[in-house]
């Protein structure tokens, strides 16, 4: 188990060494920086003298090679430089917001998980019935809306039902559990409901996948109850698969974040990835990718190691 | 009646249309393409559909609630909603169709050539698109923005083409390469390769056809992934840009400045780009079913 947990971590390595390069290298293909956008924002006169020196300041005049090398030194020592826009360091920035979003995605797995097992686990032993019909209809639906348009239609109806507005600054859980979570279940929910709509449909397949083997019939055969037939006997099982995409999920939930955090005003990582994009401010977009892609590789080893410890029947290799 | 009817519908069956025969079996899927038609329809034609100037301002009828006149009421600038969202389904359907075949074009291509090639080409191939699928596709979209910006040719961003194609490219190339694999063992690309054909003609004139019925199936299904998120990074500020209408767009910005007032700012394009999405999903899926009953999840 250690050995195979150490040979995953080091296969992570490649993955994240490309992509290293695959970003640093895309965000500087095409000419034009982050220099010029800073300065001549506010639409002032600038001379090309003080363009040059805020480049040297910054670095940008070293070849590529040297800054790539020099970023790459950075982060094997976990620093990940310093923003070319406020010019605090990138880890400062992400941690001031990593919080908030972390807490988010949580609230929105749980959520999803909630909403998810109970009904597709319906929807697949009354398959063809209305219940079946209903769950379906509300999960493709839920494939379907924008999370960030649900966020918005959640601010209408609070505003209009409740006169009450998602409060704008942020209220850390242990200040105010309460204001925290009342603050925060809305983009939760907004972002957890799409989540909610994949895994149920992974629940609904994989129970009637479940319920089709022979180890079902054998139960039913010696006149186990059906309740217990699915408790004990299928959804064991079947909840396999649903742990694999509840998995994939929360890598990606970080991505549907970007929206939806823009809709509540929550100063996010989404937040802060949106406003690096249109800053050019490339030292920070790098180190959230590199944030975001060190998530989706960690999820996705925990994912499996989970996976095989709860089947038997997989063995590490 | 039924008894009547039996033998008819029998011999209706056999000499069936496929195109009758998917409107039979999958009405859903059916129901989807209607939709899709139908904006597509309005889309196109918008310039005699809509009925007004989408980019008109007109400060008489700022914020208006929806009425005979305005059906889905207007924006604060004065301009009809129901006409921008008419103009949006021509952004969205051309950028989300542009976009989704470029993706799934460049990522079949890259498929089955790896499928084809084998050995270290396959193995250095699969490690890219192992690295492209681990960011997260908006992620992605958006390095790519950061990286191109804007560049637009006959009124078309075709950057933020580029930037939601990359994303969908690494997808079906896993997806089109395992297809394609099976492929390259049957007899016939054996038999192709025993005439001395180059490889070239037999990736695309004997493996590709065979490829068909997935690529289009996913082709559909990133429609409607290209729809949402191109209605993300336009609602970004990142996507199409005003004046142009675009669904996304029409949520950013001041519409969220306008809750109390003017709720219909926010309904209507933000159900315009459900309703695209669910159709293409609702499409897609029976697509698959209809042309390739084991490739279900």
């Amino acid at each position: 188990m250690l050995r195979y947990v150490a040979n995953r971590l080091a296969l992570m390595i490649p993955t994240l060494l490309g992509v290293a390069v695959l970003t640093f290298f895309m965000l500087r293909v095409v000419p034009g920086d982050i220099v010029e956008v800073k300065l001549r924002g506010d639409g002032g006169n600038v001379t090309q003298e003080a363009i040059e020196t805020e480049r040297h300041r910054l670095g940008l005049d070293r070849p590529l090679i040297v800054q790539f090398g020099d970023w790459m030194a950075g982060l094997v020592t976990l620093d990940l430089g310093e923003s070319m826009w406020t010019g605090r360091p990138v880890a400062e920035e992400i941690g001031l917001r990593f919080e908030l979003s972390i807490q988010v995605a949580v609230m929105a797995t749980i959520i999803a998980v909630i909403i998810a097992i109970p009904l597709g686990t319906a929807s697949a032993l009354y398959q063809g019935t209305w219940i079946d019909y209903v769950v379906r209809v509300v999960t493709i639906a839920g494939l379907a809306v924008p999370s960030f348009w649900l966020g918005m239609l959640l601010i209408l109806f609070l505003l209009y039902f409740f006169n009450w507005l998602p409060p704008i600054t942020y209220t850390p859980f242990y200040v105010d559990p309460v204001a925290n979570v009342t603050q925060l279940i809305w983009p939760a929910l907004a972002v957890g409901y799409r989540y909610s709509a994949v895994v149920a449909r992974m629940v609904r397949s994989s129970v009637i996948e479940v319920l089709k083997e022979d180890y079902i019939r054998t139960a039913r055969a010696k006149g186990v109850f059906e309740r217990l037939v699915v408790s004990r006997h299928a959804m064991r099982n079947a909840l396999l698969p649903a742990i694999t995409v509840i998995g994939l999920e929360f890598a990606f939930l970080i991505g549907g974040l970007v929206v939806t955090e823009q809709v509540f005003n929550l100063n996010g990582i989404g937040r802060l990835f949106v406003q690096a994009v249109s800053r050019n401010d490339f030292i920070l977009i790098q180190g959230l990718v590199m944030l975001i892609a060190v998530i989706f590789v960690l999820v996705n080893l925990v994912v499996d190691v989970l996976y095989a410890t709860l089947d038997p029947r997989i063995r590490y290799r | 009646m039924t008894v009547a009817d039996t033998p008819v519908a029998v011999r209706a069956r056999r000499g069936r249309h496929p195109a009758l025969q998917f409107v039979v079996t999958q009405p859903l899927g059916a129901a989807g393409l209607l939709v899709i038609l139908l904006m597509a329809f309005a889309g196109i034609f918008a310039e005699y559909v809509a009925p007004y100037d989408p980019v008109a301002i007109d400060f008489g009828a700022m914020l208006a609630p929806p009425s005979p006149e305005h059906v889905m009421g207007t924006d604060s600038f004065g301009r009809d909603i129901f006409t921008r969202i008419i103009y949006g389904a021509r952004t969205a359907l051309a950028i989300g169709f542009l976009s989704s075949f470029a993706g799934c074009t460049l990522g079949a291509a890259v498929g089955v050539a790896s499928a084809y090639f084998g050995g270290k080409i396959d193995l250095v191939v699969q490690r890219f698109v192992d690295i492209l699928l681990a960011f997260p596709i908006i992620v992605l979209a958006l390095v790519v923005v950061a990286m191109l910006g804007r560049n637009l040719v006959l009124g078309v961003d075709v950057n933020l083409i580029v930037a939601i194609a990359i994303p969908i490219m690494p997808k079906v190339a896993r997806v089109i390469r395992s297809a394609a694999l099976a492929v390259r063992e049957m007899p016939y690309v054996d038999a192709a390769r025993a005439a001395g054909y180059s490889h070239a003609r037999i990736i695309f004139r004997h493996m590709a056809p065979n490829i068909v019925a997935p690529y289009l199936i996913m082709l559909t299904a990133y429609i409607a992934q290209a729809i949402l998120l191109e209605a993300s990074l336009s609602f970004l500020g990142l996507g199409v840009a005003e004046p142009m209408p675009a669904w996304g767009l029409m949520l950013a910005g001041n519409a969220s400045d306008f809750y109390r007032e003017a709720p219909w700012m926010i309904l209507f394009p933000g159900l315009a780009i459900s309703l695209a999405v669910f159709a293409f999903n609702l499409f897609g899926d029976s697509l698959r079913d209809w042309l390739d009953p084991k490739f279900k999840t």
